[in-house]
């Protein structure tokens, strides 16, 4: 136990990601951001450059389900670790109204939130839910395997539909990195495991709370 | 009609085709084939293919689809004329059509994997192809095969490689009974229109010319004893053209998604700009610190 004095001019620290929760989140985005070049590539010849990044066309082609198949399965890895955690709750509707607030970041005008905001909740529901969407209609339009699998009509649909939940989620992807960027001190949540105490003050007090009853909070050790 | 020239390529900005003096096509007479598939086999020659070895599922129909290693097939149909009690055997050539306007082409994500010519032909370049079967998708055909060995797109090429030397096709030449002629595309539909009188003058009314302007024309054409009724001959489609689906996917949805991504990430910048970061101030962590005091 730290003493007393010592807390004032140190920040305390809140683990916030064990270990295993940062690697399957990394796995998750590192996948999703190859999958998002290579589907890029395809989907619009100005980009069909990105090719190059993974050894030419048919390499492209070739590995994009692949990378899909260890998305699915990693992001299902974060389903199950924060699916309880994204549930919606009342101080989430409530969040939700003070929208202009948010974006304006006065906090002090919004309630007091716990683990998750109603805005990454919401980032987590459209994931994965799109993320269900490519995959399944990613099986269809798998050409080399599922060829022959489903009607020519069917993948037609298909494709129509992976084109616009990639967009989908790259637009909710754009949402989530630019929000980690814009509130500083939330990148090291993922990097380190752990936020500062002001952090949770500031943006998940509730959560912050429940922290220091259970007595998780540490005082920063010295360097 | 020997000349060449690319007027199109796929996933490239290339005007619409325009059709001109070179325009060229295969006229297929349906009333004239009698199955015996000497153009199957001329195919196979002239491409160097080989087929592999099927199986008898009771028809004639062998082989029983277009594979990556059979451009054309025959395909069988026995259809009772109800109108005279008939039992008709309608015999279609089965292939690429070399539409005009090229579902395969429009859906192609590899630049220059698939061109078209200005005499009409539309062909496949095997180096630029990526296997990733979206031609089979934009076809209002059914007609692009992706082979599981080279995983790439294989299709009738009008013999494009002939045709730039001032030669007909190799399926025209072995047809023994000319029922595949190939010409200018002038040429071609005042033959049909011959044809078709002919075929009138001996009962078919319905006779005429299978030219589908769903896909702008084809470069392919069959002379049809039931022209009213496309479908009948192994499923020809009755008004073929571009599925409104492939449509939307490579027209509204491209433009629109791609200005959605461009509006978010610069909408980000912006917000950035103005709001400015959103940081934890020394406050929040004193707070923080009583907080924990406290507990
Ligand atoms: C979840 C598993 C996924 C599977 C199984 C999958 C599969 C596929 C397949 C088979 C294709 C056709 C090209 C090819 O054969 O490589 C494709 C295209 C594409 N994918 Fe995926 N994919 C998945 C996830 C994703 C994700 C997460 C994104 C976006 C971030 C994405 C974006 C795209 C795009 C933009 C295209 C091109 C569509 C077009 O041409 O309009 N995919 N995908
Ligand atoms: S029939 Fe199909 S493969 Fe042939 S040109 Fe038309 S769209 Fe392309
Ligand atoms: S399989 Fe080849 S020809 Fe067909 S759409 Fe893909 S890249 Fe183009």
């Amino acid at each position: 136990m730290a003493s007393l004095s010592s807390t004032h001019d140190k920040p305390v620290l809140v683990d916030r990601y064990a270990a295993g929760a940062r690697i399957n989140h990394w796995v998750t985005a590192i996948s999703f951001i190859l999958l998002a070049l290579s589907g890029l590539a395809f989907f619009t010849p100005s980009l069909y450059f990105l090719t190059g990044l993974f050894g030419g066309g048919q390499l492209a082609r070739t590995l994009h389900p692949w990378i899909g198949v260890v998305l699915f399965v990693s992001f299902s890895g974060l389903f199950v670790r924060f699916w309880k955690a994204n549930l919606w709750n009342r101080d989430d509707s409530a969040w939700m109204s003070k929208l202009p607030d948010v974006v304006a970041g006065h906090e002090e005008k919004l309630p007091e939130i716990g683990k998750y905001n109603a805005g990454q909740k919401l980032v987590f529901w459209g994931m994965a839910l799109l993320i269900l969407v490519l995959f399944a209609t990613g099986l269809v339009i798998w050409q080399q395997y599922f060829g022959a699998a489903s009607s020519i009509d069917q993948q037609r649909v298909a494709l129509l539909l992976h084109a616009a939940a990639a967009v989908g989620t790259i637009l909710i992807w754009i949402v989530h990195v630019y929000a980690a960027i814009w509130v500083r001190g939330t990148i090291q949540a993922m990097t380190r495991g752990n936020v500062t105490g002001g952090w949770g003050w500031r943006h998940h007090r509730k959560w912050l709370r429940e922290e220091v009853q259970k007595g998780e909070v540490k005082t920063q050790p010295a360097e | 009609m020997a000349t060449m020239e690319l007027v199109r390529r796929s996933a490239s900005s290339s005007p619409a085709f325009q059709p001109g003096a070179q325009e060229i096509a295969k006229l297929i007479d349906v009333s004239k084939c009698i199955g015996c598939k000497a153009c199957q086999a001329a195919c196979l020659e002239w491409n160097d293919l080989r087929e592999e070895v099927g199986f008898n599922d009771g028809t004639l129909n062998n082989p029983h689809d277009l594979t990556p290693a059979s451009f054309t097939v025959m395909r069988f149909t026995e259809w009772e004329n109800a109108a005279t009690g008939n039992l008709e055997f309608l015999i279609r050539k089965d292939g690429c059509m070399h539409c005009s306007d090229p579902g395969c082409l429009k859906a192609c994500p590899a630049p220059g994997a698939i061109v078209q010519y200005s005499n009409g032909i539309v062909d496949f370049d095997h180096d630029k192809c990526i296997g990733c079967g979206y031609c089979v998708k934009g076809c209002p055909f059914n007609i692009p095969r992706i082979s599981k060995a080279d995983h790439k797109a294989y299709k009738c090429t009008l013999c494009s490689d002939r045709v730039a030397v001032g030669q007909g096709p190799a399926c025209a030449k072995a047809c023994p009974t000319k029922a595949i002629s190939f010409g200018t595309k002038q040429e071609m539909k005042d033959l049909a229109d011959k044809r078709i009188k002919d075929l009138k003058g001996r009962g078919y009314a319905n006779a005429g010319l299978y030219d589908p302007p769903g896909v702008s024309g084809t470069h392919v054409m069959y002379v049809l004893h039931h022209n009213d009724r496309p479908s009948l001959y192994a499923g020809l489609p009755d008004a073929p053209k571009i599925s409104a689906v492939v449509e939307l996917w490579k027209g509204v949805a491209k433009y629109a998604g791609l200005a959605f991504i461009g509006l978010a990430a610069v909408g980000a910048a912006v917000h950035h700009i103005v709001a400015g970061p959103n940081k934890v101030s020394s406050e929040d962590e004193e707070n923080a610190v009583r907080l924990k005091e406290k507990a």
